[in-house]
């Protein structure tokens, strides 16, 4: 299996044909990904990169049956165009657009839920399922198919995560940027209960940063519910509270979200927290040799 | 984007929340002629106005009886550099300074709206302890934070304010709680319109004839919402930016000052912070934070580069690219480009992995700069350590 993304995913591209999104979407075909449509109001009927462009996800949905979108629009139009997906009925949207303000992702997440749908993002790098799919930004090369789960707030970060697996053959089933901001559709605590049930990930990696409480609260559930291997990495044990390191969401006030109290949270859930990212690879070898990954 | 809390207090009024009369002092000569249109039968307040925190023990807020006094009060503090615990130890220059009619005070309670990120929703925080540090009180005496989340599509409901106001020990009159739900709704309301990620009221005060007023305001903009806030994003102070991040932000880079002495150039906000952990890492700190972005170009590499070299304090540079949408040979010929217009005299450590890394180590190492390369993070920490241990 692999989750959430796999050969069955059919992509609609919102905001095809800007810059952005016409540069990714060649990449996703390039990587064998299955992309049937783009949407862009006004140029319905035109093509891009080999693919119908729609007026409407609603027109995208009915004529080419796609199931997930990948959003590039601009912030001040996102929330729309998530919601857009969401009602079109599309059961998987990533939303890769970054700059979101923080109250419309707030109303969005919840109508989202109200839907039925799952959200990836906002302001994530999206998801790849090596050898399968890929949804989003990542760079295609670098993956190759496996066995170990990558959740991670980050877009780069994640890539320097997945580069040192591959380079200890550590083949991944599906990596999952979640978003840097605030408010994400989905938090590390969703994504885990996916990889808890799916038979192709022995094993998980969880990347987390600065701000907010999810790291802690993916360990506690890890630690109740998770009984596969986890190796975490932390960014931000340098940052001084106060100052916004970049991503919106990763920010230490009222004394919350700082990375040692992360680091503490994951390690007495029984979670191997790597603190030299160069080691990272080498650290997940060491711990998950015996779980059967790959 | 934070706002000065005289602005803050202008935008509470707009929305029918109480604050003190006050006049802002922007200039010694005027001092006293405005503050003696302000009639006070009550002691007055001068309040520096900068947007670091602590103000009040580092003596940017005053208590002073006369409108003689006020004016003098305020004419010393306006170019005075104050050193907060906020502010690090340059201090921030007071060019503004807000002189109030003092309150009666009976009570103080504290009043914020925020959002409540692991619930997704907006937050109500009351506690009927004001005037402390809230987050000193969360620890001290958790049961003295009341909390009320908030349904974005109901808004506020009366009910949240009798679930708030009922716990107050003792319980204050009707005429009090009243006013206090028309600040809360007011407040609320004006946090959703104004796209705020915090607005906070610390001491709000119950004065001795009843009233309800903000005797302090803390507003914090989302800076995601500012293209559909125009009239906010207009007020800002640019003056209480540092001056580098200013220039940063003009051309839309991440970037952080800090104050150690390796400056850091990264894509991505997440390998940025990590990079940053490496240098702490190897026994340096980290002169800033700067994440370049996914789709930079060479021009704003070059702008990167400028911007970590103009602080003095830098003593080394790691550039760590992980090139994926931002190719390696676009920020090479970024750095070629700044390092012929300004002077580099410092070492120079560079780690390109990912998209067309080696066209990228290729064009560095054909233009004659000197750096050092890593070819994985590991060495690039090595690298730090050479490079400190020399200095």
């Amino acid at each position: 299996m692999s989750i959430l993304a796999d050969e069955g995913t059919r992509v609609v591209v919102q905001g095809m044909t800007g810059r952005e999104g016409m540069f990714h979407t060649e990449r996703m075909i390039e990587y064998g990904t299955v992309v049937r449509a783009g949407v862009t109001p006004g140029k319905g009927g035109l093509k891009a990169c080999g693919v119908p462009v729609f007026n409407t996800v609603a027109q995208a949905v009915e004529a080419e049956q796609v199931n997930t979108s990948c959003i590039f629009v601009p912030p001040p139009f996102a929330a729309d165009a998530i919601m857009e997906a969401a009602a079109a009925g599309i059961r998987l949207i990533i939303c890769i657009t970054e700059g979101i303000p923080v109250l419309d992702s707030l109303n969005v997440v919840q109508a989202v839920k109200d839907c039925g749908a799952v959200l990836i993002g906002p302001n994530c790098p999206g998801v790849i399922s090596p050898g399968k799919t890929k949804v989003g930004i990542m760079p295609g090369p670098i993956h190759r198919p496996g066995n170990i789960g990558v959740i991670s707030r980050s877009g780069t970060l994640t890539y320097e995560v997945v580069d040192q697996l591959t380079r200890e053959d550590l083949g991944q089933s599906t990596c999952i940027g979640i978003g840097g901001d605030p408010i994400v559709g989905s938090t590390f605590t969703d994504i885990l209960e996916m990889f808890r049930v799916d038979e192709q990930t022995h094993g998980v990696v969880l990347v987390g940063e600065i701000g907010g409480n999810a790291e802690e609260q993916a360990a506690s559930y890890i630690k109740e519910n998770f009984d596969k291997p986890v190796v975490s990495f932390i960014a931000g044990r340098s940052a001084p509270p106060g100052k916004r390191m970049g991503h919106a969401g990763a920010i230490i006030s009222g004394g919350q979200g700082g990375a040692e109290d992360k680091i503490k949270a994951m390690k007495e859930a029984g979670i191997t927290v790597c603190l030299n990212l160069a080691k990272l690879g080498s650290t997940v070898k060491s711990t998950m040799s015996g779980s059967g990954v790959h | 984007m934070k706002l000065h809390e005289y602005q803050a207090k202008e935008l509470f009024d707009k929305w029918s929340i109480p604050v003190p009369k006050g006049v802002l002092i922007t200039d010694k000569e005027h001092a006293a002629e405005k503050i003696r249109s302000m009639a006070t039968a009550l002691p007055w307040v001068v309040k520096a106005q900068v947007h670091a925190g602590g103000r009040g023990k580092a003596g940017g807020v005053q208590l002073v009886d006369t409108a003689e006094e006020a004016a003098s009060a305020a004419k010393d503090l306006l170019g005075v550099r104050l050193v907060t615990h906020q502010t690090g130890p340059e201090g921030a220059v007071v060019r503004k300074v807000l002189v109030e009619e003092g309150l009666q005070i009976e009570r103080e309670f504290y009043l914020s709206v925020t959002v409540d990120r692991s619930a997704g929703r907006p937050i109500v925080i009351f506690s009927p302890s004001g005037g402390m540090d809230i987050e000193a009180l969360a620890v001290s005496a958790p049961e003295a934070i009341f909390r009320e989340h908030v349904d974005p599509a109901l808004g506020w409901m009366p009910y949240q304010t009798r679930n708030i106001a009922y716990r107050i020990h003792p319980l204050p009159d009707a005429g009090v709680i009243r006013k206090l739900g028309e600040m809360i709704l007011n407040l609320y309301n004006l946090f959703i319109s104004c796209d705020c990620s915090l607005v906070e009221i610390n001491p709000l005060v119950v004065t001795a004839s009843g009233g309800v007023v903000a005797a302090d305001a803390k507003v914090d903009v989302d800076n995601n919402a500012l293209f559909r806030q125009k009239e906010l994003a207009s007020i800002y102070d640019f003056s209480e930016m540092d001056p580098l991040e200013r220039k940063a932000d003009e051309f839309d880079l991440s970037y952080i000052r800090l104050d150690g002495s390796v400056g850091c150039m990264v894509n991505g906000a997440g390998l940025a912070m990590a990079t940053m952990d490496v240098i702490q890492a190897a026994g340096a700190r980290p002169a800033n934070f700067l994440d370049v972005g996914g789709g930079a170009g060479e021009e704003k590499i070059g702008k990167g580069l400028e911007i970590i070299l103009s602080d003095k304090r830098v003593k080394a540079i790691l550039i760590n690219i992980f090139g994926g949408i931002l190719r390696c040979d676009v920020l090479a010929k970024g750095v070629r480009s700044a390092a012929s217009k300004v002077s580099v005299g410092v070492p120079m450590i560079v780690r390109l992995r990912g998209t067309n890394a080696e066209e990228g180590a290729a064009i560095l190492k054909e233009s004659g700069l000197s750096f050092r390369v890593a070819g994985d993070l590991a060495e690039a920490a090595s690298l730090v350590q050479d490079v400190v241990g020399e200095n």
